[in-house]
């Protein structure tokens, strides 16, 4: 306690030059915090997008299903398997039948996947109700994005060409009944959203499915011999990853940053032990053991750390507030990421980031601070205090 | 009553290839409530002598006891466990500590035996008053005149009662009225709480008050005269 109090009367007395390690670290702590808070509201986001949108509880992969495969996909289907059947009639559950296609807007060829879906599913956030009414042309719905690269909007036309499961080429003319916006890219680009049991009949395969989407509350989950259950952490992998990869690429900065104060301060230790090695001795004269004064002087350097952190919130934690409640604008460029992207980035700041980050940079500090005092313990008494460094 | 014995005191630093030897054949007694003072030329090994009273150095060969604790068989810690309860340090340029205030100065030692704050305050303020620097408790080192500084310096010795007062130089930067009044203080207190004091010096000021001088040429006592 006694350290503490002395140190804290030394760090303040020590004016500017405590303020500019002060004013860097508490950059550090602040940056780090809202830098990783926003990669963390971007995870959060896209995960949401896909858990709504594509993933649900999980799904049940056929066990011919290969998403990277998409030759494999029209092979890939099976007989919905009864013990799914009460879950989906209780609609906690949802089959889809994916296929491949082609299509020619304005006579070019595109290819991609028709996915039948049942039009009265709540599992997934897909706007499936569009797909009832069932008048005179195949209904489709399809992505706000998909729309924008096909030129096309509702009730436009489109030449639908498959094969049905014997191999036959059948074609037909279908309307674009909705166009979704959803953050969701996995259920937009290249892919056709069409009436289950219509897209069952066109390729004569009834009562069959691709996957089965299970709802987000289903807890009793097991494993079938034809169907193999993928868990949402395995199927957002790739974002899971790809928002790991920026954090880790982002650490890069905060090494530079944090080596920056810490240069700083190391600087300011070493200079301090330098300039008062005198003082140390009279300290020691005074009856304070060698022990206590490297206490004393690492806790000094330690302060930094912490004043930076009451620095560090009187101008962190209204920013930290504002842009987690208002939210960050971000640039359409950023459509390119491969994943769900809002328009408005919300940050969000975990009590493990904010506990993290300040223990990590508190306890670097604290070591930086460290270091140097060891001079100490190979200093006399007597030399220190004739001013001489031994 | 023995406060301080030394026994065959040597003292050598190591200079290149060849040593110097700063203190020999130091045998020397001091009792409790002396006032007496090391006399000598420059190097002849005051500082040398009172720092290892001080347990501040240690003895190269013999032995030193203050206390009835052998200095030379003390860890650092308890060395300075000895410096904080019973030894007060005066130093020719005052060592104070600079961002303190004469208020803190003083304070200090009292801070390091966990001495309750009640009790602390009164005793610095104490301290303060009796050198007659009450009204500078507040001033900073930099704001302070010389003899005011060396004032603080005392007090920040004295306030915690301590059994020796090592005072190395004290009156060396100081002017012949400032002199004065410290050592009228210093012997005043000797008188009054007979605490003892061992000087090192070679100020004729401070000569004239001591009842006991020591005189050291090239590190061996040449001389040992007791004064009335
Ligand atoms: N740390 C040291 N390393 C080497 N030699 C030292 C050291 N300290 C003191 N000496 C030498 O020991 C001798 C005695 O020094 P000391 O400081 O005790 O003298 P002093 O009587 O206090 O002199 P002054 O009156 O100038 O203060 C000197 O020759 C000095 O050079
Ligand atoms: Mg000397």
């Amino acid at each position: 306690m006694l350290a503490l109090r002395l140190a804290y009367r030394n760090v303040v007395g020590k004016g500017l030059r405590t303020w500019l390690n002060v004013a860097v670290l508490s950059l550090a702590y602040v940056l780090i915090i809202w830098h990783q808070g926003m990669f963390i509201g971007m995870l959060r986001y896209g995960s949401r997008a896909m858990i709504d949108y594509e993933v649900g509880g999980g799904q049940y992969w056929h066990r011919s299903y290969d998403p990277l495969d998409i030759l494999s996909h029209d092979d890939a289907h099976g007989r919905i398997p009864a013990e799914l059947s009460e879950l989906i009639s209780q609609g906690k559950a949802t089959p889809i039948l994916i296929r491949q296609a082609a299509i020619y807007p304005e006579g070019r060829l595109h290819s991609v996947l028709l996915k039948g879906i049942d039009h009265s599913q709540t599992v997934l956030k897909i706007p499936s109700h569009h797909l009832k009414n069932d008048k005179e042309a195949l209904p489709v719905l399809i992505g706000k994005r998909m729309a924008k690269s096909l030129a096309m909007g509702i009730d436009d036309y489109i030449t639908i060409r498959w094969r049905d499961a014997k191999g036959t080429f059948d074609a037909l003319e279908a309307r674009i009944v909705a166009i979704m916006d959803t953050p969701a890219t996995g259920v937009d680009k290249g892919q056709l959203w069409v009436p289950l049991e219509a897209l069952q009949k066109m390729v004569q395969l009834e009562n069959e499915a691709t996957l089965i989407v299970v709802g987000r509350n289903v807890l009793s989950i097991k494993d079938l011999p034809e169907w193999k259950f993928k868990e949402p952490d395995f199927l957002m992998r790739d974002i899971i990853e790809m928002v790991r990869g920026k954090r880790v690429g982002a650490a890069i900065l905060y090494a530079v940053l944090l080596f920056l104060a810490m240069l700083a301060i190391f600087d300011t230790q070493v200079l301090a032990i330098f300039n008062r090695r005198k003082e140390i001795g009279t300290l020691m004269a005074l009856g304070m053991s060698r022990g206590s004064v490297i206490l004393l002087f690492t806790l000094e350097g330690a302060m930094n750390g912490i004043l930076a952190i009451a620095v560090g919130a009187i101008y962190g934690i209204p920013l930290l507030v504002f842009t987690a409640q208002r939210g960050i604008s971000l640039p359409e460029v950023t459509e390119e990421f491969g994943f769900a992207i809002p328009p408005k980035l919300f940050p969000f700041y975990s009590v493990g980031l904010i506990v993290g980050t300040v223990f990590i940079v508190s306890l670097t500090v604290t070591i930086v601070s460290f270091l140097p005092t060891r001079r100490i313990l190979k200093m006399k008494p007597t030399d220190a205090l004739r001013g001489k460094m031994s | 009553m023995v406060l301080v014995k030394t026994r065959n005191l040597l003292k050598c630093y190591p200079m290149g290839l060849r040593t110097l030897t700063a203190l020999r054949k130091i045998n020397l007694e001091f009792q409790r409530g002396e006032f007496c003072g090391l006399i000598g030329p420059s190097g002849s090994g005051k500082t040398t002598l009172l720092n290892i009273i001080g347990s501040l150095d240690v003895p190269s060969q013999g032995s030193v006891t203050v206390l009835d604790k052998k200095i030379e068989e003390l860890s650092h810690v308890e060395a300075a466990r000895l410096r904080r309860n019973h030894i007060g340090f005066i130093f020719q340029t005052y060592n104070l500590l600079p961002l303190y205030t004469a208020y803190e100065n003083v304070e200090f030692p009292l801070l390091l035996i966990d001495m309750p704050e009640a009790k602390r305050k009164k005793k610095v303020m104490d301290a303060l008053d009796w050198l007659g620097i009450a009204d500078k408790a507040e001033s900073r080192p930099a704001q302070l005149s010389g003899g005011e500084s060396q004032r603080v310096a005392v007090a920040r010795a004295i306030v915690k009662l301590p059994d020796l007062v090592l005072a190395d130089e004290p009156t060396a930067n100081l002017d012949a009225e400032n002199s004065f009044n410290i050592l009228e203080m210093m012997v005043k207190l000797n008188q009054e709480l007979n605490t003892t004091f061992i000087f090192a010096t070679h100020d004729e000021k401070v000569i004239r008050y001591l009842r006991r001088k020591i005189h050291l040429v090239d590190g061996q006592v040449v001389k040992d005269e007791i004064v009335n």
